[in-house]
């Protein structure tokens, strides 16, 4: 079932065009991964399919209707970079961050439904966060805030969650452990879009990559085709981003 | 304790409760937003208002609430062009408005009328302004209830909230005239120039000692409700401005809690 669709999308800032004539097509249950140098608009690309920048040309669909006028927001959920950004003395609990997630369930007076507790504790427990309930965000660190983020994501139960560097200015483990998160969120049917650095997510959880080149252009190749020119860039001792990318296309680069 | 059986003083009383209640619930969300200086550029741009009203003979009440609200849209579209600088929205506005107030407080025959809106004055409210504010508060208060969700959201993540729904920029919009509305009329008790320390100094207080969201809030209100009575009384004792006497009184209590900071 295809969950989102791209067809020739371009965007250009004012003093630099980005994205070319971009299309593919993210089915339910893909974990796709956005990965191009800086500059060749990952999150600008993030942000046209939410809706948050409009196209030059193209069109951008989510399950079937066209993304500018997506209605069922429940259904999508957004984590930023927010836990390399995040205010340390904000005065909010783990707890009322994550029931921010359920601001479509809530009455028309601002109550949430009664459910809510159990979904909150249910989302916790999920990323593994539950002993934190009632800690402040700020005082956590950035993987843990990241997890919370997560979970925040999770309560309305979407059936996609677009990330955009989740683990920017995260240590390693924490890394390590998000992915692995990610990875088990997608056995269990959600479809993932993630912009990310991290070469270890792709190769052991995604099941796409989208290459964005320079040039604007783009090619989708599955895991395993990006694997082959991964275990090849290790070959020639490569440690650069880039050499992670097929050598077919680095030419365009 | 006579002073209070006087009818100035109850005026005075039930204004700053009002005004106790309503103004850290906007300052929250100016604090979290890092928008502390709002507050600065909405209370001038209500002097200029001020000024402009006494000097032509309209109710200055009204003429500051209608400049504050003017001001607080060209701030609200600036932020807008600006959206990685928008304190620069701010600073305009305040300069702005600082001129026109400067200008036409020149013209002002009776200064004293003038100066009672610089620093506040518990023995200026009208009957009629008392129910003015009486009303006006009740419509703030409801209405900031009833988006407390929203604002909290906004106030953490404008972009996320806008993807799940939240109207942030009519909301942003409408909060910005409430704000503009509570400095204009607080600024008749407790003075244009500390009014913006009223909406900052609670929630600063509240932020060292709550351990969460909703107990910053409620803190917050009790914070502000401490320092404008206390700030009453000792006015009225020692022939004290109330505005300066409130916000001192807030920051010394901001000094005693600064040691016990939660790190939790």
């Amino acid at each position: 079932m295809e969950v989102l669709k791209v067809t020739d999308l371009s965007f250009d800032y004012p003093d630099k065009s980005i994205l070319h004539r971009i299309s593919f097509t993210v089915n339910k249950g893909d974990f796709l991964c956005i990965v191009g140098t800086n500059g060749t608009g990952k999150s600008t690309l993030l942000k046209l399919i939410l809706n948050r920048l409009k196209p030059l040309e193209g069109r951008i669909t989510l399950f079937g209707e066209n993304s500018a006028n997506f209605k069922s927001l429940y259904k999508i959920a957004y984590v930023s970079q927010k836990a390399t950004s995040f205010n340390r003395d904000f005065p909010a609990t783990v707890e009322e961050i994550v029931s921010l997630g359920l601001y479509s369930k809530k009455t028309p007076l601002g109550f949430l439904p009664p459910e809510s507790e159990k979904m909150i504790d249910d989302a916790l427990e999920t990323v593994g966060m539950s002993d934190y309930k009632h800690k402040k965000i700020g005082r956590l660190s950035g993987g843990q805030q990241q997890r919370v983020f997560i979970a925040k994501a999770l309560i309305s139960k979407p059936e996609i969650i677009f990330l955009d560097e989740p683990t920017v200015g995260i240590d390693i483990k924490a890394v390590d452990s998000i992915c692995c998160l990610l990875g088990e969120l997608n056995k269990k049917g959600i479809t993932i879009v993630m912009v990310t650095h991290d070469i270890s997510s792709i190769l052991y959880h995604s099941s796409h990559v989208l290459l964005l080149f320079e040039d604007g252009s783009s090619e989708m190749i599955t895991s395993e085709q990006f694997g082959q020119s991964s275990v090849l860039s290790h070959v020639h001792h490569h440690t650069s981003e880039e050499e992670f990318i097929p050598k077919s296309m680095k030419k365009r680069l | 304790m006579e002073i209070f059986t006087l009818g100035f003083m109850q005026r005075a009383i039930v204004v700053a409760i009002c005004i106790s209640i309503i103004t850290p619930l906007i300052g929250n969300t100016i604090v979290l937003k890092r928008l502390s200086a709002i507050g600065d550029a909405l209370s001038h741009a209500g002097l200029a208002g001020v000024a402009i009203g006494l000097c032509f003979g309209f109710n200055p009440v009204f003429t500051a609430i209608l400049f504050s609200v003017i001001s607080a849209l060209i701030i609200e579209f600036i932020r807008t062009r600006f959206t990685n600088y928008s304190e620069i929205a701010t600073a305009i506005v305040l300069s702005f408005a600082v001129g026109i107030a400067a200008v036409f407080s020149g013209f002002i025959s009776n200064s004293a009328s003038f100066n009672s809106f610089l620093f506040g004055s518990i023995v200026a409210i009208s009957e009629q302004e008392l129910i003015v504010v009486v009303m006006l508060a009740v419509i703030m208060l409801l209405t900031i209830v009833f988006l407390r969700r929203e604002l909290f959201y906004i106030a953490f993540d404008e972009e996320g909230a806008e993807l799940s729904g939240v109207k942030v920029k009519r909301i942003n919009t409408l909060f910005t005239i409430i704000t503009a509305v509570v400095v204009a009329i607080a600024s008749r008790t407790v003075g244009a120039l500390v009014i913006s320390s009223l909406m900052v100094i609670p929630v600063a207080c509240a932020m060292l000692v709550s351990g969460s969201y909703k107990q910053n809030i409620i803190l917050s209100v009790i914070f502000a409700l401490f320092f404008t009575i206390a700030g009453l009384i000792i006015t009225s004792f020692y022939d004290l401005k109330p505005g300066g006497t409130i916000v001192l009184i807030g920051i010394a209590t901001l000094i005693i809690l600064l040691p016990f900071r939660r790190d939790d």
